[in-house]
């Protein structure tokens, strides 16, 4: 029948360890290739088949995923940074210093998240641009615009808990005069107008876990910066682009 | 069992509903409650708010007063405690160095006997009462005393605005 490696390759994909991990074969077909995407838990996620429409990159421009992507490289040299970060006073400028100067790929690390972080603002402000261009926020398609300018807001809180991090003279009156418009809401902040509450218990001092902005302010931050924005953002990503989905698909007609 | 029309006793699985669900949204409510509790810390590791400033005589008068009935400012504890001590005839008061408009840091310009804030071009007169800028009000006042050993006593936690600074706490009798 065939030669050696056609014997060893077959049996290699019929043996009972190699099936049991990938259940689907290798026939190029197209039921076989949609049981490929199907029964795997990454590519599942996107759809089976793909539309034309989809492809419309003068239409779309593509920012929507750009912007996606821009997440992902922030996620990721963002986990890489926090092998070096102590979110303490003590140590966060001083860890920044390090990351610049001493570790290797420290700098290249660093830059990338900075510079990612300000081109996501920018293909945020450019997708929503396309999408108003494009009338593709029309009905049914309303909600969804909701759920991106809830995205956007999520961006700018990303930015702004992130810029407190390095601990420089930047992020500390970055965040003295947001912290301090903060304590000037109506009611909830202390120096606001109607105002019920104290420098205590004022929508300021749950930001910053104090009334100034010292260790419990960073690591208040930090939390939010590393794990409930990205969380939130996961969850209203999700929702964004299952509703496209269903929908009929990106730069899909109406 | 009649069907009366004005029967109002609920049946038994409608008060499980009603015991179920509420025990639910209680429960949520608890938690939610003592989530956002969670948030605020009772004890904080910050600096303590007062600090001795000194004895009085070290805050004499010098030379004359000028417009606002100011002889001196003192900016021994500018840096640590962004304190300013004034010093009128009569009076000594605890001037914050914060500017009313956003928070920054004004400084004193002795020569012009005129605080300036460098960050939106607010400007104070020697006592503390905003003269330009966008600043809306005089620069905030501490509450101020003398302790049983006869150094003056600075409480940043009490803070005056333009409306009390006559009040006692506000200002120390010389």
């Amino acid at each position: 029948m065939g030669n050696e490696k056609n014997n060893l390759s077959y049996r290699l994909t019929n043996s009972q360890l190699y099936k049991s991990i990938f259940r689907h074969s290798y026939a190029d077909t197209t039921k076989n290739r949609a049981l490929q995407v199907r029964s795997n838990v990454f590519l599942h996620l996107h759809p089976v088949s793909v539309p034309e429409h989809a492809f419309k990159i003068r239409f779309t421009w593509c920012m929507g995923g750009i912007t996606f992507f821009l997440f992902l490289v922030e996620a990721f040299t963002g986990v890489f940074l926090m092998f070096y970060y102590h979110p303490v006073p003590e140590f966060a400028y001083h860890d920044m210093k390090y990351l610049e100067f001493d570790v290797p790929f420290g700098i290249i690390l660093r830059n990338i998240h900075r510079w990612a972080a300000h081109l996501m603002v920018f293909t945020i402000i450019l997708h929503m641009l396309r999408v108003f261009l494009t009338g593709s926020y029309k009905p049914p398609r309303e909600f969804n615009w909701v759920v991106g300018v809830v995205l956007m807001v999520l961006t700018f809180l990303l930015s702004f808990t992130g810029y407190l991090l390095p601990w420089d003279q930047l992020s500390y009156w970055a965040i003295t005069v947001a912290t301090n418009m903060m304590g000037a809401t109506p009611v909830i902040g202390h120096e606001g107008p109607f105002s019920v509450v104290k420098k205590y218990n004022d929508i300021r001092f749950v930001v910053l876990g104090g009334t100034e902005i010292e260790a419990n302010a960073l690591l208040r931050f930090y939390v939010m910066h590393i794990m409930v924005l990205p969380a939130a953002a996961i969850i209203f990503m999700a929702v964004h682009f299952w509703r496209i989905r269903k929908d009929g698909g990106i730069s899909g007609p109406l | 069992m009649t069907t009366d029309i004005n029967n109002t006793d609920i049946s038994r699985r409608r008060l499980l509903q009603i015991a179920g669900w509420g025990s639910f949204f209680v429960t949520l409510g608890i938690l939610i409650g003592g989530a956002v509790r969670f948030l605020f810390p009772r004890v904080l590791f910050e600096r303590p708010s007062t600090f001795k400033a000194g004895f009085p005589h070290e805050f004499d008068i010098k030379g004359e007063a000028d417009k606002n009935g100011v002889f001196e400012v003192y900016e021994k504890w500018k840096d640590e405690h962004s304190v300013w001590l004034v010093r009128e005839k009569n009076r000594i008061y605890a001037v914050h160095v914060k500017c009313t408009h956003l928070g920054c840091t004004p400084n004193w310009f002795a020569d012009d006997r005129i605080f300036k804030c460098p960050c939106h071009g607010s400007q104070f007169h020697s006592n503390g009462v905003n003269s330009a800028g966008p600043a809306p009000r005089p620069l905030d006042r501490f509450g101020i005393s003398i302790a049983d050993d006869s150094m003056i006593i600075v409480d940043k936690s009490r803070v005056y605005t333009s409306k009390d600074f006559d009040k006692r706490e506000a200002y120390l009798e010389i």
